[in-house]
């Protein structure tokens, strides 16, 4: 079955359209993807990190020995049924907007007792080592599977950061003059075959957040959204956002409630 | 180190509690929170933070400054452009498809020669089918528009500075940025331009 689709994707690759004019009809590469990553679905590997951060949620952990079942991800202490499409938003302990990675590094800070610094040295998950907010947000953003997404745009911090995240979606910099929205601001464009979906629009900026947190096949690991948006900003040829930084939460939001209405299917799986 | 923690946010807070009300609060704003949030990594140093002319003109006014503001800086971005001093535009078709298809460089970790990107975004030669829509086709281009030294000149200049020909195009600047030496623009001028290459057949 794998095997055909391979067949299929190289098919289609070898038919690519000649034109701009005939990408932006439809893209047979893009819809090869599609299926091949349907295909991969029905068993994604996600489960794994989901099950992991279940565990570390609800065992005790980090200097102060414990658990995360207090940890108030907006909708209550220890409420996560819901809480991942609910993200960002306001929480007023720190005064700022917070998306679920960033609220979980907080929580595993406050409740656990580990330090900024040692969350944020190596955060990102290598073929051989899942740092636990990866699992744990996988295992936060399960709960929240088949909901509707509902970033808040209620408290002014709120809409402030939103604006923010706009602002900085457009921002044009760096060695090649790219803005997010380079790639990402106009319908049916593809860098070689990848498909780049139009997050300016509320039907096309679900991609952005679909999806994540992801198994990611290239590499075969556990990426969240905070993964997604740093590497972008490299692949833009911008120097490095801080981890759980106002900056890429301001981001997550933008793309966030540009997605509200829509229903998020949970952690999934990428190229 | 707690204290650490809470004195950045509390740094962050102080950040957003002084924003300016009215337009442009916000873009200012959000150029304070990346400059503070953000850390050089690599090659890539702060400074990329900084806009120059033409990407704050774009930046401000939505990809469409007005035609006076167009016409002033695409006029210095033409003036700045640095022609070979032997007035040889073309140089090596192969060298040229080689650097087309490498998409690595100024990025934070990237060592070596600076590849062209040129498949992320167009379609060029037709042996590559895995080439992107963001800029339109270059396939048979010279073949289309002739072989003269004034169409060598306007593709050398396009890949010099994209942006003296079109303000807010999407491209980069790859000679303007220092990304690409000047050789490596003239083997990328020869696959565009070189009658024996394969974008001309």
């Amino acid at each position: 079955m794998r095997h055909a689709l391979m067949a299929g994707l190289a098919a289609a690759l070898a038919a690519a359209p000649g034109s701009q004019a005939l990408a932006q009809m439809e893209d047979p590469v893009a819809a090869e993807f599609d299926r091949f990553r349907a295909v991969l679905e029905q068993d994604n590997p996600a489960e794994l990190w989901e099950v992991k951060g279940e565990q570390l949620w609800n065992s005790p952990g980090g200097p102060k020995k414990a658990s995360l079942e207090k940890c108030d991800l907006g909708l209550g202490p220890g409420v996560v049924k819901g809480a991942y499409t609910q993200m960002p938003r306001y929480f007023a302990d720190v005064d700022r907007v917070m998306d679920a990675e960033a609220r979980i590094v907080h929580c595993m800070i406050t409740l656990q007792g580990f330090t900024y610094a040692e969350l944020a040295k190596a955060p990102f998950s290598s073929a051989t080592r899942t740092p636990d907010p990866v699992s744990i947000v996988t295992y936060v953003a399960a709960q929240s599977a088949g909901m509707k997404f509902a970033a808040p745009q209620n408290h002014p911090r709120e809409k402030q950061t939103y604006a923010l995240g706009k602002e900085i979606f457009f921002y044009r910099a760096g060695s090649y003059d790219f803005a997010c929205a380079s790639c990402h601001g106009v319908d049916g464009q593809r860098i070689r075959t990848q498909p780049l979906p139009n997050f300016t629009r509320p039907e096309k900026a679900l991609a952005a957040v679909q999806g994540w947190p992801g198994y990611r096949m290239t590499g075969g690991v556990m990426h969240s959204l905070q993964w997604r948006l740093t590497d972008c900003f490299r692949q833009q040829r911008f120097p490095k956002p801080d981890y759980t930084s106002e900056t890429l939460s301001a981001l997550i939001s933008y793309v966030t409630v540009n997605s509200n209405g829509q229903v998020y299917k949970g952690p999934g799986i990428k190229r | 180190m707690k204290i650490t923690t809470l004195a950045m946010l509390a740094g962050g807070a102080a950040l957003l509690a002084s924003c300016a009300t009215g337009p442009g609060a916000t873009r200012s704003d959000a150029i304070s929170m990346m400059k503070r949030d953000f850390k050089t990594q690599g090659i890539a140093g702060l400074d990329r933070l900084n806009q120059d002319k033409v990407q704050a003109a774009c930046d401000q006014h939505g990809n469409n400054p007005p035609p006076d503001v167009v016409a002033a800086l695409q006029k210095e971005q033409m003036a700045a452009i640095k022609w070979p001093a032997d007035g040889k535009l073309v140089g090596d078709w192969k060298a040229g498809e080689k650097l087309a298809q490498n998409g690595r460089g100024m990025a934070w970790n990237d060592k070596g020669p600076v590849g062209g990107s040129c498949y992320n975004c167009h379609q060029i030669g037709p042996a590559t089918t895995s080439f992107g829509t963001i800029g339109p086709s270059l396939y048979q281009f010279a073949k289309a528009r002739g072989y003269s030294e004034g169409v060598q000149r306007y593709a050398y200049g396009k890949i010099y500075n994209a942006k003296a020909y079109n303000l807010c195009s999407q491209m980069p600047r790859f000679g303007h940025s220092n990304s690409l030496t000047e050789q490596q623009m003239k083997d990328l001028t020869a696959l565009l331009m070189d009658p024996a290459s394969p974008v001309n057949q």
